[in-house]
């Protein structure tokens, strides 16, 4: 019997740790398929952030290099300067490149590295509860924000697509979201994109995908899915912001 | 290169690290260490080179861990205060076995303290640094000949033992210009059977420090530590006029070259006093203290700080048969030879 659907060569087959209705298991799994698409799986590098998104290497049949909180940019750095010829991605989420990475983000962006950044914004800090991120929303409560964000005090949302938008060594730069499976299949194109930035040798490329995170939104998958579409895309707007699909 | 030349302290770092093989430089500027930067900035893109003016010191070890885990020689440089905010790449190398040498031209603090020469820095290098129970090798130079030889040095360390290895010099060290003579480097080689190249007809590798399964992480630090033992095999000192010697003189980098000449001015009193310099401050030369201390009962760590070495000596040759004088002073201003000459004085005939 012929297989339609199966999974990517590039994931190992083991559970993940990942919540019930969490989008790192789609985002995983859209970067496996263009690791086999592409076939490159014995040329990457990749470098994992910390977070949720640590267990990288548990993941992906792929070389791992574990980076310091916020650091994977500069490390990325090291790794594609050593490597040229090697493909280097980094995974990060939004505590992580948003909030104490951005410095290594912005700079690394700035010097047009020959990086693909994969970028997870589900406003929250997830692996440590649910405390508040730079990207967390107005008036949403977090376990560090019991009476919602007051933008008075704690900050507005980072927008980090537009950001990167904004300078010049970037060359792909995208929002995306997997909430649907319209979304699911637009993002598949976003990211082979962003591969494609970097395996022709153009540049940086950045592609932030809106995520969710059920358990510390103290919702259920659907709710958190209809959450994307209600209240985040609204104020982070889905859009290839530089650079176009082919 | 057999010529001499005259050659800046900080350059000759530079120089030796290009020598060993070192492609990979990152780095931010900081007094006073910048000639290795701009040396490197220099000469690295001639041989094939990649040369980074990184954001900051964060960036500039992160680097240096992605180059490191892929195999590459590869270097940073700062002073002082730079090598603070290092300290968190450092502690991730050393949990992941990443190598790469870190080159901390010292300053004085605390704090942003001041421009010159200050040892300072001594518990933060040999001690770890930062977070978690770790050690790097620190090679402690006290010449411009021997910054370059053992800048070389570190590389092979780094690589043998897959851990950062410390340059600890200091301003004094980084500016001075004294003739050099360049050799050319032996080249070894280090089985590479851990670094990040691509998954190509292998299994995945992975680089990190996360253990979060039951036993894994105290497995993970006792081969860490196993490791660290081993390197007391690295242990490099040198002694000068020990065989009468009543008063061994212990004094690392630039504050024994100096203390070399206040010896030799008590020797010429016809007062017996001997120079011993640790070169590896880690691993530190315990056991060579102590083989020493079965004859000779009185020692006196000088330092450029309040006393943060003299606790190693202590610890090599304890306090019940034996005299451990001290002499430091905080950073500010470099100590004459008359001045440690009359300090060597102050103890001699001590119990």
């Amino acid at each position: 019997m012929e297989a339609v659907f199966k999974r990517p060569e590039s994931l190992t087959d083991i559970p993940t740790h990942f919540c019930p209705g969490c989008h790192h298991g789609i985002i995983h799994r859209l970067v496996a398929e263009c690791i086999d698409e592409f076939g490159i799986r014995e040329k990457i590098i990749g470098v994992a952030s910390v977070g949720c998104s640590v267990f990288l290497y548990d993941y992906f049949l792929i070389d791992v290099l574990e980076a310091p909180h916020g650091r994977a940019p500069a490390v990325a750095t090291g790794v594609k300067r050593a490597n040229p010829n090697a493909f280097v991605f980094t995974y990060q989420g939004d505590g992580d490149l948003a909030a104490i990475g951005t410095s290594e983000i912005i700079h690394a962006a700035n010097r047009g590295e020959k990086l693909t950044v994969i970028f997870v914004n589900n406003t929250v800090f997830g692996m440590t509860g649910g405390q508040m991120a730079p990207t967390t929303l107005p008036d949403q409560e977090t376990t560090t924000t019991p009476y919602g964000r007051d933008v008075e005090t704690a900050g507005f949302p980072i927008r980090m697509a537009e950001i990167m938008e904004r300078l010049d060594g970037t060359k792909f730069v995208a929002r995306t979201a997997v909430n649907t499976p319209k979304n699911i299949i637009k993002s598949k194109k976003i990211l082979r994109r962003a591969f494609e930035v970097q395996l022709n040798n153009e540049g940086f490329a950045f592609v932030e995908f809106l995520s969710s995170c059920p358990t510390n939104w103290k919702m259920n998958a659907q709710k958190a899915n209809q959450r994307i579409q209600d209240v985040m895309i609204p104020y982070f707007p889905l859009n290839i912001f530089k650079g176009a699909l082919n | 290169m057999t010529d001499i030349e005259l050659v800046k302290g900080n350059e000759s770092i530079a120089m030796g690290a290009i020598e060993a093989g070192c492609r990979f430089y990152f780095g931010y500027p900081i007094t006073p260490q910048n000639d290795i930067p701009e040396y490197m900035s220099r000469h690295l893109p001639k041989c094939g080179g990649v040369f980074i003016q990184a954001e900051s010191e964060i960036a500039s070890i992160n680097m240096l861990m992605g180059a490191g885990a892929t195999g590459a020689r590869a270097m940073t440089s700062s002073s002082s205060p730079g090598i603070s905010l290092k300290q968190e790449g450092i502690s991730y190398m050393c949990g992941s076995q990443i190598p790469g040498v870190i080159v901390n031209m010292s300053r004085s603090g605390p704090g942003l303290g001041g421009i010159s020469p200050s040892q300072g820095d001594y518990f933060q290098a040999t001690r770890g640094g930062g977070h978690g129970d770790y050690r790097t090798i620190v090679l402690a130079p006290s010449s411009v000949q021997e910054n370059y030889d053992l800048t070389m040095h570190a590389f092979d360390l780094a690589d043998k033992y897959r851990n950062p290895v410390i340059i600890l010099g200091d301003a004094l060290l980084g500016n001075i210009k004294e003739p050099l003579r360049r050799h050319k480097y032996i080249p070894k080689t280090f089985e590479k059977n851990w670094i990040l190249t691509g998954a190509q007809g292998r299994s995945p590798r992975r680089l990190k420090s996360l253990y979060l399964s039951e036993g894994e992480l105290t497995e993970h630090n006792w081969m860490l530590h196993r490791n660290y033992q081993e390197m007391t095999k690295e242990i490099l000192y040198e002694t000068q006029w020990m065989d009468d010697a009543k008063l061994v003189v212990v004094a690392f980098g630039s504050v024994a070259r100096i203390i070399k000449t206040s010896v030799s001015m008590a020797r010429e009193q016809g007062m017996a006093v001997g120079l011993f310099r640790p070169i590896t401050l880690y691993p530190f030369p315990y056991k060579q203290l102590l083989d020493i201390s079965e004859t000779i009962h009185h020692f006196m760590a000088v330092e450029l700080n309040t006393g943060q070495m003299v606790e190693d000596v202590k610890l090599s040759v304890g306090h019940r048969k034996n005299r451990v004088d001290f002499y430091g002073r905080p950073p500010g201003s470099i100590p004459s030879p008359d001045e440690l000459f009359e300090e060597i004085q102050k103890v001699y005939c001590l119990p």
